[in-house]
Parts: structure tokens; sequence; C-alpha cells
């Protein structure tokens, strides 16, 4: 049975489209059959942080608006032929998406792919709305600062009570937190929200906390998602963050900080 | 603990000040989230028809939501004047 996957966060510029194209990968790369769904139209990046830019000829809304076939428009990943990705639509029309039309598509992926991850747009408006909609299973990324926590709550209350499932009486969206761009550093100084505090506010199921790390940018910058650079932090969270999803047992990282020689001289435990 | 640790702690930090806030931010926003959607326009009709027969100003009524395991409270209070009925 497919499962369809909301990446979301409320705020913008937290790590979304980052966390949608590593888990992404991360699960093709295990042998599953995916598809990863940029639904930020008008704003479309996915392609970029993927490396598909210039492989992009139909999308999504062409696909709604029956202009191209769903085969048509799936782009296939270049690193892993398990991944597919469905590009947003550059269009300014606000109203290019419909509940309808997203259901349709997404029960036409269902019968052949084993994940769909949706990209959600930031904001609570139309895009957000409908990427969330379907979800069986929601990854909450939030930063350790306040605006995105706050932000992420308000996203937990919308998922609770406007998703399908919740309009339908189902059994509620899985709801995962994955704390990002964390530096254990600041946080043993009392400057940053700990893993622990995030946990108090938003009572989540930790799946994985991603350190700040260069990783990303580098990553970004050459159209590769970060989980291809094993040996990097982020890289090898985001794995994590994939195997427990999948059920396995991977004790949590990176929320220490790395013990330097200069920790060490003044007493760091 | 070390000599350092000890400095730190002496001072407020910036993180639990942040998680302070956000915890009376985060209940508040929670508790009128699980308000049913028609709550304010029913409030503003309730209003209007106690004005139309007592003569009391706004703040003389409250109305408050409250939702637990197994029921929900609408509270309506009113505090009434000394000479509450309007001629007609």
């Amino acid at each position: 049975m497919a499962r369809i996957i909301v990446v979301t966060s409320g705020k913008g510029g937290v790590g979304k489209t980052t966390t949608s194209a590593a888990i992404a990968m991360g699960l093709a790369k295990r042998g599953h059959k995916t598809a990863v769904i940029d639904f930020d139209v008008g704003l479309r990046n996915l392609d970029l942080i993927m490396g598909c830019e210039r492989r992009v000829v139909y999308d999504f809304v062409n696909v709604i608006n029956g202009e191209a076939t769903l085969n048509q428009a799936l782009i296939r990943d270049k690193n892993c032929n398990q991944l597919y990705i469905l590009p947003a639509s550059q269009t300014r029309d606000k109203d290019a998406l419909s509940q309808e039309g997203v259901g349709k598509i997404l029960d036409e992926l269902k019968k052949d792919f084993k994940y769909i991850v949706c990209d959600s747009p930031a904001g609570i408006e139309k895009g957000a709305h409908l990427a969330m909609y379907y979800a069986d299973d929601a990854f909450i990324v939030t930063n350790p600062e306040v605006s995105s926590v706050r932000d992420s709550d308000r996203m937990l209350g919308i998922l609770s009570s406007k998703s399908r499932r919740a309009e339908q009486n189902e059994e509620p969206i899985k709801e995962y937190l994955l704390l990002s761009r964390y530096s254990p550093d600041r946080v043993k100084l009392g400057e940053m929200l700990s893993v622990e505090d995030v946990q108090d506010i938003l009572s989540l199921h930790l799946l994985g906390v991603i350190p700040e790390s260069k990783s990303v940018l580098n990553a970004s910058n050459s159209g590769m998602p970060v989980i291809l650079d094993e040996k990097s932090d982020a890289g090898q969270a985001y794995a994590d963050i994939v195997d427990r999803y999948l059920g396995e047992e991977r004790p949590h990282r990176f929320i220490d900080e790395d013990k330097g020689f200069f920790r060490k001289l003044f007493g760091g435990k | 603990m070390s000599l350092l640790d000890y400095f730190k702690i002496s001072k407020a930090s910036t993180a639990s000040l942040a998680k302070e806030r956000l915890q009376i931010l985060v209940a508040h926003e929670r508790s009128s989230r699980n308000q049913p959607s028609y709550l304010p326009q029913m409030q503003k009709e309730l209003l209007a028809v106690i004005r139309k027969y007592i003569n009391v100003g706004q703040e003389a009524i409250s109305v408050s939501f409250e939702q637990d395991e197994d029921q929900e409270t609408l509270e309506l209070n009113i505090v009434l004047p000394d000479l509450p009925i309007k001629n007609t």
C-alpha cells in the first residue's frame, strides 16, 4: 500500500525542500519506488535541489489540466532509477491546483509508487493545504527558533482538523518531528532551544535531528540531495531519519556537541 | 560540572526565555483552536439578543468555551445592572 508523506512546516526557509529531496532519495535508494512532488506553484525549486531543472518539460498543473500525461511530466532522477520528480508549475494563477485534480493524480501515482513525498510550500494557503490534505504521514520540519516552533504548532492544528483523514474521521495523520539547523554548541550555551524543549512544546515523536551543516548549501549548489553526501553530518542525519521511518532502530545522533580540545580542557562532559 | 558551566547557569539563558514564551503562547493558541467555528458569530448574536432586553454594557457579558475529555461547556455570564428592565 502506497503512503503519502507531506513535508511541511508553516514557516519558510526551515528546510522543507532540502528534506523532501533527501528523504525521497533515501527511500528510493533503499529500493522503494518513490515520487516527489513540488506543491509550490509559482515558486518551484525542488527541480533545482534535485538537479533536474533543465529537464522540466511538463509540470503538475499541465497534468491536472490534461495537457500532459503523468508519465510525460514525471522526471526520472539521474542518480536513482527508483525516484521520479513531478515539478511545480511556474504559473502565477493561484487556483491552478484543485483538490479534485490533486486527488486524481495522487490516486494514479499510488498504483505505481510505494512512497509519494509532497513538498509543501510555506504558509497556510491553498498550496500548503493541498500538499497535506491527502497525507498519511507528516514530517514537520522545525528549526529550534521561536517563530518556527509556533508555526509548526499551527500546522499541527491544521493537520488534525483540515486533512482528508480528519474530515472523514479516519485514523489521524502520523506526525513526526524533524528538527533541522540544530547547533549543539549553542544549545549548551543556552542560546538555542534544545531537542527536549521543542519536544516539550510540540509533543511530537522525534524522527531525527539535522545539524546546521555546510554540506546542505554545497549540496544545493550542485543539485544533489544532501543524503547522497554520505560523509556529511547532514547526509548521515537524513539517512538515519529514512531508516527510522522505515522502522529500523537508529540511536539519535548530532544532539550533543563535538568534544573538541578546548571543551575537554574547560570541562566539557 | 565545570566552572564555566556554573557561570552559564547564573544568568538566565535566552533559550529558557524562548521556551517559556512559547509554552504560554502555544497553550493559548491551542485553546482557541479547539473552539467551534460558529462560536464568535453565536457570541455576537447572543449579545445582541440579551442587550435587546437588558441594558448592560459589552463588558458585563462574558462568554467562555471549555472542552475536556467527555464534555463541552459553554458558559455565559451576565452581570445584571441595578435597574435591569428597559422601558419598551
